[in-house]
């Protein structure tokens, strides 16, 4: 980077393409969150991301199995390209240069590498807590093999307690739950529940399985009685239908809102909220504007075939909204009103959840919520981070740059 | 009005970005061939740093007669400055958004003379 002064006030510098680092490329969020003071108030990202599979040799070492070890080291966790019909079109074939960055990207050999990456996003935005969840294994539901499915789940699960979250309290996850098995499952939240940083499981929802069958309900059980969030993570893959698309653009578009419709349809209809009135669940990364068409579509089945959801009490809209949302990718463009109905039909001061979605391409800055003109400072609060902090019961744990901000602004 | 001295002339290689700030205000002083191009480093979207990432051509879908899609080309005559933070794409001649003109980048004047190029804020 060249930086060159010209004049009293003038600073210059080259762009370079052939470097790259975090703090310096969200530098504009970093300005952001001092404009908006978030020094002043918690802010807690719910959806955010790594790379795992660019740990994948540490990961190996975690599985039991000694033939799924070794076929895993050869075989890596996901080798995209267009020649499979699953190519990196998430960094929109390179025009997204975080990508590439991060692969040029220096770090310390301490902490781990992506502690450091973490540290270096979460500081610039303003970021607090963070909960973090794996990039190719929200798939891991597409491979047909049951076994390869709990041996990764498992192995991931104890490498990121092991690596990241015990030596990172400012990062948290919701751990992946391997959803074909049930019992899988149990053993997992048995496990997993209660060790440094894990706030709740996850469901991607992709896997092809339906959330009433009877082999889950010993999982939800445990969950609310533990007070754990059970979060749907949604994802592209495995909806038969997106095959239809020759664009991403339409996978991803309508994907992500339809596989957590289809999961949330399914736990609505079968009476899940009133057989678990106490599980909080979590509706993770499908934006906000699928909500009211399910409300009013659900709403309009109900008072007809009430017949076929008896445990139902209420109206379907009723129940969710008393669920949560993650804020990402919110739609914003050229829709102000609709985007303020739907704050009020979901009771966003309560219920919304911000999330950035960091690293990948569609992510939110937390002034995605701030600067919004219909909330007022205490419902932006809020999403940023007093909803989190009171369903997932968070100590507080503010970033070191906000501290000393606020130092020094009493300094003054 | 001020002038700024950015650089020599040829002293920004075909394809280079120099941002100059000015107390809070960023301006990406872009050259493309023979061109200079000024424009604000801020992306009306989330803020990002707009002029920091690549700039690609527009991408064209060719039909044939019949409107039957028969390739894809790139219009090296129109060539967008692709904010790296989401992938919004602007017109490097004018700042205007692709998809959305009511959305630009704020442009500033650059002249190239014989001593040099300058950029007026």
């Amino acid at each position: 980077m060249n930086i060159m002064n010209n004049g009293d006030d003038v600073v210059m510098r080259d762009v370079s393409l052939q470097h790259y680092e975090t703090t310096q490329a969200l530098e504009h969020a970093a300005q952001q969150a001092v404009a908006r003071h978030y020094e002043d108030f918690l802010i807690v990202d719910v959806d955010s991301h790594h790379y795992e599979n660019e740990s994948w040799p540490e990961i190996v070492e975690y599985i039991t199995d000694p033939v799924l070890r070794h076929d895993a080291g050869h075989q890596g966790l996901a080798k995209p390209g267009m020649g499979v019909g699953y190519g990196s079109y998430q960094e929109l074939n390179g025009r997204i240069i975080r990508y590439r960055g991060r692969k040029i990207e220096k770090a310390p050999p301490a902490p781990h590498r992506d502690i450091t990456l973490m540290r270096r996003w979460m500081d610039a935005m303003g970021t607090d807590i963070a909960c973090l969840f794996p990039t190719p294994m929200l798939n891991l539901s597409l491979s047909p093999d049951v076994a390869i499915q709990n041996g990764l789940a498992w192995a991931y699960n104890s490498w990121l307690c092991e690596r990241i979250l015990q030596e990172e309290p400012r990062i948290k996850s919701m751990l992946y739950l391997p959803f074909h098995d049930p019992e899988a499952c149990i053993k997992t939240v048995e496990h997993f529940a209660g060790k440094p940083g894990v706030i709740g499981f996850m469901v991607t929802s992709t896997h092809q399985r339906s959330v009433f069958q009877n082999g889950y309900i010993r999982l939800y059980k445990m969950l609310e009685e533990r007070g754990l969030p059970l979060a749907f993570h949604s994802a592209t893959g495995g909806e038969p239908g997106l095959r239809l698309f020759n664009k991403f653009f339409g996978v991803h578009a309508l994907g992500f809102c339809w596989n957590n419709m289809l999961y949330m349809t399914n736990w609505l209809i079968n009476g899940m909220p009133e057989r678990f009135p106490k599980l909080k669940t979590l509706w993770i990364e499908s934006g906000l504007a699928w909500i009211p068409f399910l409300m009013q579509r659900l709403d309009n089945e109900y008072m007809m075939r009430s017949s076929e959801v008896p445990l139902l009490k209420r109206k379907p809209s009723e129940y969710m909204r008393e669920m949560y949302y993650s804020s990402q990718p919110m739609e914003m463009v050229d829709n102000r009103a609709s985007l303020e109905l739907t704050f009020n039909l979901i009771n966003a001061e309560t219920q919304l959840l911000y999330a950035s979605d960091f690293p990948h391409w569609d992510m939110d800055l937390p002034s995605t919520i701030y600067d919004l003109p219909f909330l007022n400072e205490q419902a932006k609060r809020n999403i940023l981070g007093g909803n989190a902090q009171r369903i997932f019961n968070l100590e507080p744990i503010f970033s070191p740059q906000k501290l000393a901000r606020r130092a020094h602004k009493q300094q003054r | 009005m001020r002038e700024i001295k950015v650089c020599g002339p040829n002293e920004l290689a075909d394809g280079a970005v120099r941002i100059v700030s000015v107390k809070n205000l960023e301006i990406a002083v872009i050259r493309h061939g023979a061109q200079y191009y000024a424009y604000h480093n801020h992306c009306p979207h989330q803020g990002g740093p707009a002029c920091e990432g690549v700039r690609m051509p527009q991408v064209i879908d060719q039909l044939d007669n019949n409107g039957r899609l028969i390739g894809h080309a790139y219009d090296e005559n129109d060539i967008h400055i692709i904010c790296p933070w989401h992938g919004y794409e602007f017109h490097l001649n004018d700042g205007v958004n692709v998809s959305d003109p009511k959305i630009r980048l704020k442009k500033f004047t650059v002249t190239e003379r014989d001593g040099g190029v300058f950029l007026s804020i």
